[in-house]
């Protein structure tokens, strides 16, 4: 749905983004993870047409971003970092003003209008002034504005920025609600955000590519060891010999009252473990993978460098 | 077209859902009112002194008495207002980041300019259409030429016109209003004031200085002179504003 490739912005000498490549499947949410200042909203502000790129290639449903913009600009709904509203109007005359501007047929705007609403949970707000509305019907009118054409592709950069933590949530759930019928891609610097709400991400740093990939392809590729956790009620000390002895297994060590034991990933030593816990009556209480979680991969990525 | 009427719209509607076209129309319907006042008061004294001789009371004409030097008057208030109208077009936009709404919007860069143009013209000619009503007055008491009213009413509108398109240019370069206003207005009162410079100019200078001057060509239209030259200077005016605007748009994109 969303294919970038090789793509660099320079503004005069500086470098925003350099060389970027990545690819998100339809229906899906990707996230744009990487610190301030990565190149996130340039490479968001590329694909909708806000600027142009210096050099490479960017393709929306199969329209190129620079020879067809007005084909991309169609397919696209936006939500810029700061909220792009006008404090003067009415939510409902701002949403009608949106839709006229996106070239909803005339016809059409009353439903549109009524399902934006609808779906960004704005009917208790839309007769009110939008500067007499709180930051979180704000964020939710900006969602409103970027669904009223019924886009095939959401942009949303930072969408929760600012809010307050029941509003991020709120916002969150609302985006996992418009996956499958919207490809979505969301910038954000926030972690959580991304294992709560993102199938895949592109991880970039000073403008470059650092990772990219669906969540457990990238953890697994960079886990250098399987980790298990294993909870027992009894024989804490047979079980560190016993499992240690287990052909493959490297390491058992004791971890807060449970046992960690670890592998190389290239095998998968699950059975053989749970099955020692079970014959040698230890009281198996619970046996867990022990994923890389993102934290520790963006870390990594970002402050270790090397592409993926 | 619709595009540029849904741009138009919405600004027609900021305009008069904030105080400022109606502050803006108030004040110069209040300074016009005074001014027409002025120039009635002293047309009738004038009168009244002229009818014991019959040859000056045929002299007395109240185009040239009373609605020249009001155009005059207009022309001067609409230099220091029209700057006040057009200072937040862009700039506000930009300011406020919501043109990167309009910017990836399915829209063109040119509708957005027209559209937003089109808005300005709308309050100007309701600024004009509302001092009408004050030729009622001299409709019901005297016998006013009307042609050369409206014609004095299309100079004026079509140097708004001229006045909008350079305060659109100006808005479209900075984020800062006051900047953007101040910088329309210096600009329009050198291009009035040009024709100052002509008197001191001779050969080819003085002819540039002269056609380049929005004072001179605005002068024969208050007097009922319907020039073409006029009218096309007025209209190249508008068009190479904002087709500057334009060019400043697409080129801060670009960079």
């Amino acid at each position: 749905m969303i294919e970038v490739e090789r793509l660099t912005k320079k503004y005069g000498d500086l470098v925003a983004v350099r060389d970027l490549s990545f690819k998100v499947a339809k229906g899906k949410i990707w996230g744009l993870l990487g610190p301030n200042a990565a190149g996130k909203t340039t490479t968001m502000r590329v694909l909708t047409g806000y600027i142009p790129a210096t050099e490479g290639k960017a393709t929306v449903a199969g329209f190129d971003v620079f020879e067809q913009p007005n084909a991309v600009k169609k397919v696209i709904g936006y939500l810029p970092e700061v909220v792009p509203l006008y404090p003067e109007m009415t939510v409902s005359d701002y949403l009608r003003f949106v839709a006229a501007l996106k070239q909803v047929p005339t016809s059409q705007r009353k439903p549109a209008l009524e399902r934006a609403i609808q779906v960004s949970g704005l009917a208790s707000v839309k007769g009110r002034l939008i500067k007499n509305i709180s930051r979180g019907f704000k964020q939710r009118v900006g969602i409103a504005q970027s669904l009223i054409h019924n886009p095939d592709v959401l942009i949303l950069d930072e969408p929760t920025i600012g809010l307050d933590p029941a509003q991020i949530i709120e916002i969150r759930e609302l985006i996992k609600s418009l996956k499958g019928e919207h490809t979505i891609i969301l910038s954000t610097h926030i972690l959580a955000e991304v294992t709560q709400t993102c199938d895949g991400v592109v991880i970039i740093n000073e403008g470059r590519l650092m990772a990219s990939g669906s969540l457990e392809e990238l953890t697994a590729s960079f886990r250098e060891k399987e980790r298990v956790i294993l909870r027992l009620r009894r024989g804490h000390e047979e079980a560190l010999a016993g499992l240690g002895a287990i052909p493959g297994v490297e390491r058992v060590s004791r971890q807060n009252g449970e046992l960690a034991v670890e592998w190389n990933p290239r095998k998968d030593l699950r059975e053989s473990v749970s099955r020692m816990a079970v014959e040698k009556g230890w009281g198996l209480l619970e046996m867990r993978t022990a994923a890389m979680n993102i934290e520790d991969l963006y870390l990594r990525v970002v402050s270790g460098g090397g592409e993926q | 077209m619709s595009n540029i009427w849904n741009i138009a719209k919405k600004e027609i509607k900021t305009y008069f859902t904030s105080p400022i076209a109606y502050v803006v129309i108030a004040v110069f319907l209040i300074l016009v009112g005074f001014f027409f006042y002025s120039a009635l008061s002293w047309f009738n004294s004038q009168a009244i002194q002229m009818a014991q001789n019959p040859y000056y009371a045929q002299q007395m004409n109240i185009n040239q008495m009373v609605y020249t030097p009001l155009f005059h008057n207009m022309s001067i208030i609409l230099l220091l207002m029209l700057p006040l109208l057009t200072m937040r077009l862009f700039s506000e936009e930009k300011r406020t980041g919501t043109d990167e709404l309009l910017f990836t919007s399915p829209v063109n860069v040119g509708q957005i300019i027209l559209g937003k143009y089109l808005a300005a013209l709308v309050v100007l000619a309701a600024m004009l259409g509302l001092t009408f009503f004050l030729s009622v007055f001299t409709f019901a008491y005297g016998n006013p030429e009307l042609p050369q009213i409206l014609n004095g009413y299309l100079g004026l509108f079509l140097m708004g016109a001229a006045f909008i398109a350079a305060g659109v240019f100006f808005s479209s370069l900075t984020e800062n209003q006051i900047v953007s206003a101040i910088l329309t207005f210096g600009a329009l009162l050198l291009f009035w004031i040009l024709n100052w410079a002509a008197y001191s100019a001779s050969g080819m200078w003085k002819d540039v200085l002269n056609y380049l001057s929005i004072f001179q060509h605005f002068d024969d239209m208050t007097r009922g002179i319907l020039d073409t030259k006029d009218v096309v200077y007025y209209l190249s005016f508008a068009f190479f504003g904002l087709f500057l605007t334009h060019s400043v748009i697409q080129s801060r994109r670009w960079r």
